[in-house]
């Protein structure tokens, strides 16, 4: 149902979307006969000089199982929805696939820079290439990103893989993707993080692994006159680390 | 000054609240006033003043998101700070200025002691300080507004460091007043709550058992123990967020050991109790609104009782479902969709109680109860939306979206603008003594409703769609930039216009029937509850002799009984 409105290009989306579905139907179903009834008694029990209102407690047994009885079927509708959400959230946040890529993921005011290893495939050394407000990524490829903020609360949000995590100061959160469509899509910033918020957008493109590739190789070699825009704690620590070694 | 004793408050009652207040100057009657109808009604009056500022600002920001870029008439051009500061103050006034005094403080103060048959609040004077305060916090949101620096614009949530840190939020004035009046605001209902728990423990008339108090006391009552728990812990957080904003203490700053998702859990634990805080009063109101209208009993009161503490139970275990994605422990996400989920069971039976009361009812469609039934069918909306939000796996894409939005729109506006409705209309006669026009009643009520279904309809579609909060143009991003999608917008920016409009007719219609309209008598709805039994409006005193109960709040329609309803008063 949700694809009506936006596409999807995660391998984890379509299970998102089916949990959508589960509970748009579930919940409509009681949603539209609630609806029904209200508006029937509306409509059957408006005011007629002949038909003076009932006297009903409904404290009697036989009244209240118009109560029990939906009380008890969504009960069971609410525990079919939590293990279906239980089931989509463990697989996206807490399960983590085999890696095959890393990146780095940096949320500032009011920009989004990434940090993805060169030739090398390593993180964190020379020939990094970092980005700013545009990230390119491999179709069919597994990436473990590594979220972090320099100032404030910040969002990552990719709405075609129906992916977000917020970017929290002094932390370092991580997560994973894959993409599974090549194409160009919006990144929003999600949480409101000053004046700029409301232009804080940047665009992932997700690309063939050759076109990546040459992407990468042509990126690599402008990559040492390329500054990170601000440094994290995290690459803080990586220069202590190496200063001390 | 309530009848604590109800002989002792029938005795002095004969002898003279009427010749000792007529003395009273306009200062000390209107002004400085410790009568519960009074300060209710000061209450009511501030928070519609604050109302017209809450929609102003909506009707601002949402023409500059359907046409972006253009001067807004009556505003001029809205820029990225002033967005931010309309959407925060926005949200911020219509919950703390709008919802709460007016469901809680404005038809507590008023109904509580009318409809439990005493005299006044049981601290008038605590109760002359709580609007003395809520008042001045007014003032100084109001004074934010034009702070060097401009008012805060960091969301009503208040996220630190962006809150905590001028250097982040570039309003060094306007954040630290922001919090300031919302503490201020606190303090004030904690006062208010003190009364009506107090009052209605203590003060009930002769006769009246715990079984025998209107729905809508109790849900006032349980409102207000629900508030006092739950805010001690925001209250907390807000003077260490005003201390990391004033003293440079560093409780939520993070370069220094502070954290700030200990703030998003102090402001979601009292955040999401405060939801049912304003739901529980509106629920009341339409308990009482449809029992009258349908002149039916009110189907299974103690089941509607045992629901409501239910809910106030468990509001107390979902609070971290506003943080899903916040970096909590993913584990968490588990247990708090869990008790999301359960606490969907509660409020889901509560509505459908209130759809078979209405079965074999006779029912009259007169404006409150338009608003009553509509309250019923559009809360609906918002309570099955809520589960795509409260199940963690479904959330990941939805979390500050429109879609949330949307959904808490549709339980807000008819919690706070609906039900509100309701209420006026039914009790306006016994406020200010007279009747209030019909027929510009429901030109206001389909006015309102079908504007609203079209502001919200759009925007559920624009979230689904990925269109995220709080951007004050979505040009900027080339997904959301396409003429769809801004189709939609411009919908639901022309739906509130016209919805903001017939807020005239409903205005004109309440200034004028106060001077103006026909003179109401003393129970016109012929309801059977105790407020009815006063004078209208009621004298200061409330009541000429003091009631005695003698049946529970909703018998209509008794067999064998000439007429349709049983005052809870009446001996026979």
């Amino acid at each position: 149902m949700l694809t009506h409105f936006i596409e999807n290009a995660s391998s984890f989306g379509q299970d998102i979307d089916s949990l959508f579905s589960l509970i748009t139907i579930l919940a409509g179903f009681w949603f539209i006969l609630a609806e029904l009834i209200l508006f029937y008694f509306i409509f059957r029990f408006r005011r007629k000089k002949e038909e003076p209102a009932k006297y009903v407690t409904g404290e009697k047994k036989s009244e209240m199982k118009w109560i029990k009885i939906p009380h008890h079927l969504i009960l069971v509708c609410d525990v079919a929805i939590v293990i279906g959400a239980i089931f989509v959230w463990v697989k996206v946040k807490q399960d983590t696939p085999p890696i095959d890529e890393e990146i780095r993921v940096i949320g500032q005011q009011w920009a989004w820079s990434f940090v993805q290893p060169g030739p090398d495939g390593l993180l964190d050394t020379a020939d990094d290439i970092s980005t700013v407000d545009k990230l390119h990524i491999k179709v069919d490829t597994t990436y473990r990103f590594h979220l972090e903020s320099v100032d404030v609360v910040h969002s990552f949000s990719v709405p075609v893989f129906r992916l977000k995590q917020d970017a929290v100061p002094g932390r370092t959160i991580s997560g994973w993707f894959k993409a599974t469509k090549e194409g160009e899509f919006d990144i929003q910033c999600a949480e409101m993080c000053g004046l700029g918020h409301g232009v804080m957008a940047a665009r992932i493109f997700i690309q063939s692994e050759e076109k990546h590739n040459e992407w990468m190789t042509a990126s690599a070699s402008r990559t040492n006159s390329t500054q990170l825009l601000a440094t994290t704690p995290s690459q803080k620590n990586k220069t202590k680390q190496k200063q001390n070694g | 000054m309530a009848n604590l004793s109800s002989s002792e408050a029938l005795s002095h009652s004969d002898s003279g609240h009427d010749t000792h207040h007529e003395k009273m100057s306009f200062w000390s009657k209107y002004v400085f006033s410790t009568d519960h109808k009074v300060i209710g009604m000061q209450y009511l009056f501030t928070g519609m003043f604050m109302a017209l500022i809450g929609g102003f600002m909506v009707y601002a920001f949402r023409m500059q998101l359907a046409f972006p870029g253009e001067a807004v008439p009556g505003f001029g051009n809205v820029s990225a700070g002033a967005y931010n500061a309309l959407v925060t103050n926005h949200g911020t006034i219509m919950i703390f200025w709008v919802a709460m005094p007016v469901l809680i403080a404005a038809l507590g103060n008023f109904l509580i002691p009318l409809m439990i048959g005493c005299d006044d609040m049981v601290f008038p004077k605590i109760n002359r300080l709580s609007y003395q305060i809520f008042l001045l916090s007014a003032l100084v949101l109001i004074a934010s507004f034009f702070v060097p620096g401009g008012p805060f614009g960091g969301a009503w949530t208040a996220y630190p460091p962006l809150s905590a840190q001028a250097k982040f939020n570039l309003t060094p004035l306007g954040a630290p007043m922001w919090v300031i009046a919302v503490a201020l605001e606190f303090v004030a209902f904690l006062l208010g709550g003190i009364n009506f728990i107090t009052t209605t423990m203590n003060a009930r008339a002769k006769g009246m058992k715990m079984y025998d108090i209107p729905i809508i006391v109790w849900m006032i009552v349980i409102a207000s123990i629900l508030f006092m728990a739950s805010v001690g812990p925001l209250m907390a957080g807000a003077i260490m967020l005003l201390f990391d904003q004033t003293l440079s203490t560093n409780f939520f700053n993070p370069e220094y050991g502070g954290d700030p998702v200990l703030w998003q859990h102090l402001f979601w634990f009292f955040g999401h109790p405060e939801v049912y805080v304003v739901l529980l009063p509106a629920m009341g109101i339409v308990a009482e609104v449809i029992t009258v209208f349908a002149r039916k009993k009110l189907f299974a009161y103690k089941t509607v009782l045992y629901t409501t503490f239910a809910t106030g139970v468990i509001s107390f275990f979902v609070w971290a479902h506003h943080q899903f994605i916040s970096g909590i422990d993913p584990r968490m996400a588990n247990v708090f969709t869990i008790t999301t989920l359960l606490i969907s069971v509660p409020i889901a039976e509560m509505l459908f109680v209130y759809i078979a009361t209405l079965y074999g009812g006779s029912i009259q469609f007169k404006t409150p109860m338009l608003f009553a039934l509509a309250f019923l069918a559009e809360f609906l909306i918002g309570g099955v939306t809520g589960i795509h939000l409260g199940a963690s796996g479904t959330d990941i894409y939805f979390h500050d979206t429109y879609f949330v939005l949307a959904h808490f729109h549709y339980t807000f506006v008819p919690i706070a603008i609906i039900a509100v409705f309701a209420a006026i209309y039914y009790w306006f006669p016994k406020m200010f003594g007279r009747m209030m026009n019909e027929f510009w009643g429901k030109v206001h009520f389909w006015g309102t409703v079908i504007p609203f279904n079209f502001i919200f309809i759009p925007l559920f579609m624009l979230g689904m769609a990925g269109q995220h909060r709080r951007i004050y143009n979505y040009n900027h991003f080339p997904d959301l930039a396409t003429p769809e999608l801004q189709n939609l917008r411009i919908i639901a920016t022309v739906a509130l216009v016209i919805m903001l409009l017939f807020q005239i007719p409903f205005l004109v219609n309440f200034f004028v029937s106060m001077f103006k309209g026909k003179k109401a008598e003393a129970n016109p709805w012929k309801a059977n509850t105790l407020e009815w039994t006063a004078p209208s409006p009621p004298p200061h005193g409330n009541f000429k002799v003091f009631p005695e109960v003698y049946r529970p709040p909703y018998e209509y329609s008794v067999p064998g009984r000439k007429e349709d309803y049983w005052p809870q008063d009446s001996k026979d």
